[in-house]
């Protein structure tokens, strides 16, 4: 055993010293043989019978070098370098091809391998610095009969941690934003309520300090302490190297830094970089809507678990599911139907995760089909080329060199081209890393946007499976034909013989139909998308977007309580409606479209009997007097909330179309009551139906109460105006600060903008689409023009005659041009017909486009009926050019 | 003439090239094929080239290395020896070869 390696491992070092150890070989066996002949001279032979004598009891010479060299390298891989030598120096000598055949597969090579980087950091590996991701998964709370997610409670947690014994740990996570005020520079910063075992459970150490102790997880508000990113450490606070102990004022509540999470780690939330952490017991003071950790029904944590090594997840889902169903029996209050399900992270519903997997799954494919182009354009041009050294070829062939031999010779080649094109895909790969970010919408100051790919081994083994495809695809192509060449035939004929002309040409031109078909189904795909956008975006959401801008006031941050909060907000509105630009403002506790989620609660309604499987529970927002108007919101009936509707009055409602035409049965429900818990409210308005979460959502009953009955502290505010955002923003800010000198609003948006930048993943798939659209565009009209141009090449001697006969320029150029279309019009059929079939893929980013939609597949026409015509007019220019004397002569 | 004189054994121009390197002590190939062809009296026939693939197998094992240096008649020449794990190779193969043999030898004489 220990001898084969021994011999191995020479053997391949040999490689390396063939020069050096040819000439050794060669003087051993010259010395042996001079020695051999002066022995036999001193035996007495003749020279020259000395000589035969000695070469004759040696036996064949070279039989010998060939052995000897069999046995000292290893020659699987010695004719596999010369092959690559060989490669080496072919493509060398047409520099012009190789360079175009390996950007053409760089940009498809890349393309994948800048995809698989952006699967691997944002769905599958989306946390570096965490070990053990591969038995990480996501925790969310189920609620019977309906569809999404929701959060788990604190208790139910707890419960969770205590009771399951196929998990290494659970972590909490819940985001959450503050003012992060460092000497006189203010900013907005992400952070995240953790439960304390957070950092022992990751696996992540501290660069300085240390993590959250067990008991920073006990009582209310009594563990005032906060760990910083180390990011946050270093552009914060300037890498202050005495940073532990110093305090920090949170949420108006001094907390000290204990710890700097080690360099690389950003917190566990796909999409944003996290600046600091505090511990599960500090819940409150970050959470305008109160104390949670005693509360079974107050659902708010965002969770993900460890699993024990080996247990699966259907394993671990049936433990903790059993644990859930013994809550609900323990706490049908809180409890009833309310379960727990775990998921892979690239299905966490709590983050960007979910959000870009469809856009990733997209990317993915069109990634592929821009490959398949791109080895379809190189396979065309090694074609073209092998047709160039068919001599070369047939040659070969003839001396004995056998097909196989061959083929491996033209694959080596095409490995060549593939590698030198991964290499320069990876490159290209990793500095794309970061593009993603910059499709997405601007957070505000303060906010890190993070979505890194994350180029590491997995990437770079896929990359080279994808290299060893496409060297099949590409170097197939000539080898397939190589093995097909009639030697005799070839040998006979010289300039003239066309070797398998007319099966190359059909395999040419089948090439670049398979080229233009797929990139006209990717135009569909862009057509599709590029019209979805623009109809969601003219897309009437129920209110206005012209003329409104939206602000708020962080009065959590700064520490107000109701009272203070309440006053401060009316006589903010107050101020500014004073003033003439102005026409109106309105605070609500959160409005459309917005980050934030809004408040729910069963209700019933007198005379409305639910089926007995159904808990009614609906969505409300609180909002302040004047909200609808503002909003541009109009009623359909009753009146808009106002000041009179405060604590001292009676509870009211305004309910929007929906639920009236639900709980109502359609009679205007104004005057009618509806119970929310114990409290019976009275409907005095109804709202036409609007969107409140997404563009794209359902009609859905649902609700507003007085912010003044329900209040609770968010400081969303909204402005009617047609100033322009800044202009407002200056005057916000001069009011904010008249009345507290130390508070700053956030950043003010219009409307417009908001729910624009809802549709980011629909604007990130177009610009995905669009890009590799364009290139594939580019790589068929390289394609259609390499045909064109060599078969106008190939047929002076035929437009020569036609030229002699009597054919003008423009007969020539109908007659090129007339081919290269009829192969884009081939191309063009295929492509509708695949487009009809993957389409289907994008279906739900669509909105209210039916993916056969005419104008997309007009337009995908046009533009490659256009491209066509400019890719085949150069050739078809060429061949006017053609000299018909010497066309003929030659 | 082929009746009286045998082709080496595939396996066995190893042993005998060890065993050889072994005896002499530094030799060179044309040195090791006379010595070979001299002790087997001529009886065993050998292609002098054939040595040269054996003695680079039995170097990359590390059972012998190799040296450049002169011969007795002035000449340049290779010089081949034992190593440490060569002679145990050889002790090795000696001694299985002697078992083989033995019992080859038994069930021709009983049969």
């Amino acid at each position: 055993m220990r001898e084969t390696l021994l011999e191995f491992i020479h053997r391949f070092a040999a490689l390396f010293r063939r020069r050096h150890s040819e000439d050794d070989m060669e003087a051993e066996l010259r010395s042996h043989l001079e020695m051999a002949v002066e022995l036999n001279i001193r035996k007495g032979m003749t020279p020259e019978k000395a000589r035969s004598e000695a070469v004759r009891a040696f036996g064949g010479i070279d039989q010998v070098k060939e052995t000897f060299r069999d046995q000292r390298g290893i020659p699987m891989i010695e004719t596999f370098l010369q092959d690559l030598r060989f490669g080496f120096r072919m493509l060398r000598r047409t520099p012009g091809f190789s360079i175009l055949a390996v950007l053409c597969l760089t940009m498809g090579i890349g393309a994948n391998a800048a995809v698989f980087s952006w699967i691997e950091g944002i769905l599958f590996r989306p946390f570096p610095a965490v070990a053990h991701q591969e038995r990480m998964v996501a925790l969310a709370g189920t609620v019977r009969g309906e569809s999404g997610f929701d959060d788990v409670s604190w208790p139910d947690f707890l419960e969770y941690q205590k009771n399951c014994k196929l998990f290494d740990s659970f972590i909490v996570d819940r985001i959450m934003g503050t003012t992060l005020s460092i000497g006189d520079k203010a900013d907005w910063a992400t952070g995240s309520v953790v439960s304390a075992n957070y950092f022992d459970a990751l696996g992540v150490r501290m660069a300085l300090g240390r993590g959250f102790r067990p008991e920073e997880n006990i009582g209310r508000n009594a563990h005032p302490v906060t760990v910083i990113s180390y990011r946050t450490w270093k552009e914060r606070y300037g890498g202050d190297p005495a940073i532990i102990g110093k305090t920090q004022i949170l949420n108006s509540m001094p907390h000290t830094i204990v710890g700097v999470a080690q360099q690389g780690f950003d917190g566990t939330f796909v999409g944003y970089a996290f600046q600091f952490w505090v511990p599960a017991s500090m819940q409150e003071t970050f959470d305008p809507t109160g104390y949670k950790l005693e509360d079974r029904g107050a659902h708010w944590i965002e969770g993900f678990t460890f699993l024990k090594p080996g247990v699966s997840r259907q394993q671990a889902q049936d433990e903790i599911s059993a644990v859930a169903h013994r809550l609900e029996n323990d706490y049908p209050a809180t409890n009833r139907g309310r379960g727990v399900q775990l998921m892979p992270l690239w299905l966490t519903p709590f983050n960007q995760a979910g959000n870009l997997m469809p856009t990733l799954k997209i990317s993915l494919a069109v990634a592929v089909m821009v490959l398949l182009i791109a080895c379809a354009n190189v396979g065309n041009l090694l074609l073209v080329k092998s047709f160039a050294r068919r001599h070369e070829i047939t040659v070969r062939l003839a001396i004995g060199c056998g097909p196989a031999r061959l083929m491996r010779q033209l694959l080596t080649e095409g490995l060549i081209l593939s590698a030198v094109a991964t290499a320069g895909g990876i490159v290209f790969a990793n500095w794309c890393r970061n593009a993603l970010v910059l499709s997405f919408p601007p957070m505000g100051s303060g906010v890190i946007v993070n979505l890194p790919g994350q180029i590491d081994w997995r990437v770079l083994l896929l990359s080279a499976g994808v290299c060893v495809v496409s060297t099949m695809l590409v170097g197939l192509v000539p080898a397939y034909q190589a093995g097909k060449v009639d030697l005799a035939g070839a040998l006979k004929s010289d300039s003239g013989g066309v070797v398998g002309g007319r099966a190359r040409a059909r395999l040419r031109s089948g090439l670049v139909m398979v080229q233009v078909s797929l990139s006209f189904a990717l135009l569909v795909g862009v057509g599709l998308l590029i019209q979805s956008l623009q109809r969601i975006r003219n897309a009437s959401p129920g209110f206005s977007t012209q003329g409104v801008l939206a602000s708020a006031v962080d009065l959590v941050g700064a520490g107000y309580n109701k009272e203070r909060a309440k006053i401060f907000e009316d006589e903010l509105v107050d101020r500014l409606q004073a003033f003439p630009g102005v026409r109106s403002a309105a605070f609500a506790r959160t409005g459309p479209i917005s980050y934030r989620s809004y408040s729910s609660s069963p209700i019933a309604v007198p005379g409305y009997q639910p089926s007995p499987d159904e808990q009614p529970m609906l969505e409300y927002a609180e909002v302040s007097p004047a909200y609808f108007a503002t909003l541009g919101i109009p009623l359909v009936s009753g009146r808009e909330f106002t000041r009179l509707d405060n604590e001292a009055a009676p509870p009211v409602a305004i309910v929007n179309e929906t639920m009236a035409a639900q709980y109502w049965h359609g009679k205007d429900p104004v005057g009618e009551r509806l119970q929310m818990k114990d409290r019976w409210i009275q409907v005095v308005g109804v709202a036409k139906l609007s969107k409140y979460q997404s563009i794209r959502e359902t009609p859905r009953p649902f609700f507003y109460l007085p912010l003044r009955q329900f209040f609770s502290i968010s400081g969303v505010m909204y402005i009617r105006t047609q100033m322009s955002s800044s202009a407002m923003a200056a005057l916000i800010a001069q009011e904010v600060r008249a009345l507290d000198p130390d508070l700053a609003p956030l950043d003010t948006i219009t409307m417009r903008e908001k729910v624009n930048n809802m549709n980011y993943s629909l604007r990130l798939a177009v610009a995905l689409l669009g890009a590799f659209g364009g290139v594939a565009l580019l790589l068929s009209a390289v394609g259609l023009y390499g045909v064109m141009s060599y078969a106008v090449s190939q047929s002076t001697r035929e437009l020569g005659l036609r030229m002699a006969l009597g054919a003008g320029g423009s007969d020539l150029v109908r007659l090129v041009m007339s081919q290269g279309l009829a192969l884009t019009a081939g191309g063009v059929v295929l492509g509708a017909v695949a487009a009809l079939g993957l389409t289907r893929l994008i279906g739900n980013m669509l909105y209210q486009v039916s993916p056969r939609n005419p104008l997309a597949f007009g337009l995908a026409f046009v533009v490659m009926t256009f491209v066509a015509v400019a890719a085949c007019f150069l050739p078809a220019w060429r061949a006017t050019r053609t000299d018909p004397v010497r066309a003929l002569r030659g | 003439m082929s009746s009286s004189k045998s082709e080496v054994l595939q396996g066995t121009l190893d042993l005998l090239v060890l065993r050889t390197v072994d005896c002499m002590g530094p030799m060179h190939g044309f040195g090791i094929a006379l010595r070979i062809q001299q002790v087997s009296e001529d009886l065993l026939q050998l292609n002098q080239g054939t040595l040269y693939p054996a003695l680079l197998r039995l170097q990359q094992r590390g059972w012998i290395t190799s040296k450049w240096g002169v011969s007795e008649n002035n000449r340049k020449a290779k010089f081949y020896s034992l190593t440490r794990t060569g002679r145990k190779q050889l002790e090795e193969e000696v001694e299985s070869w002697d078992r083989m043999s033995a019992a080859i030898n038994r069930v021709l004489k009983t049969s």
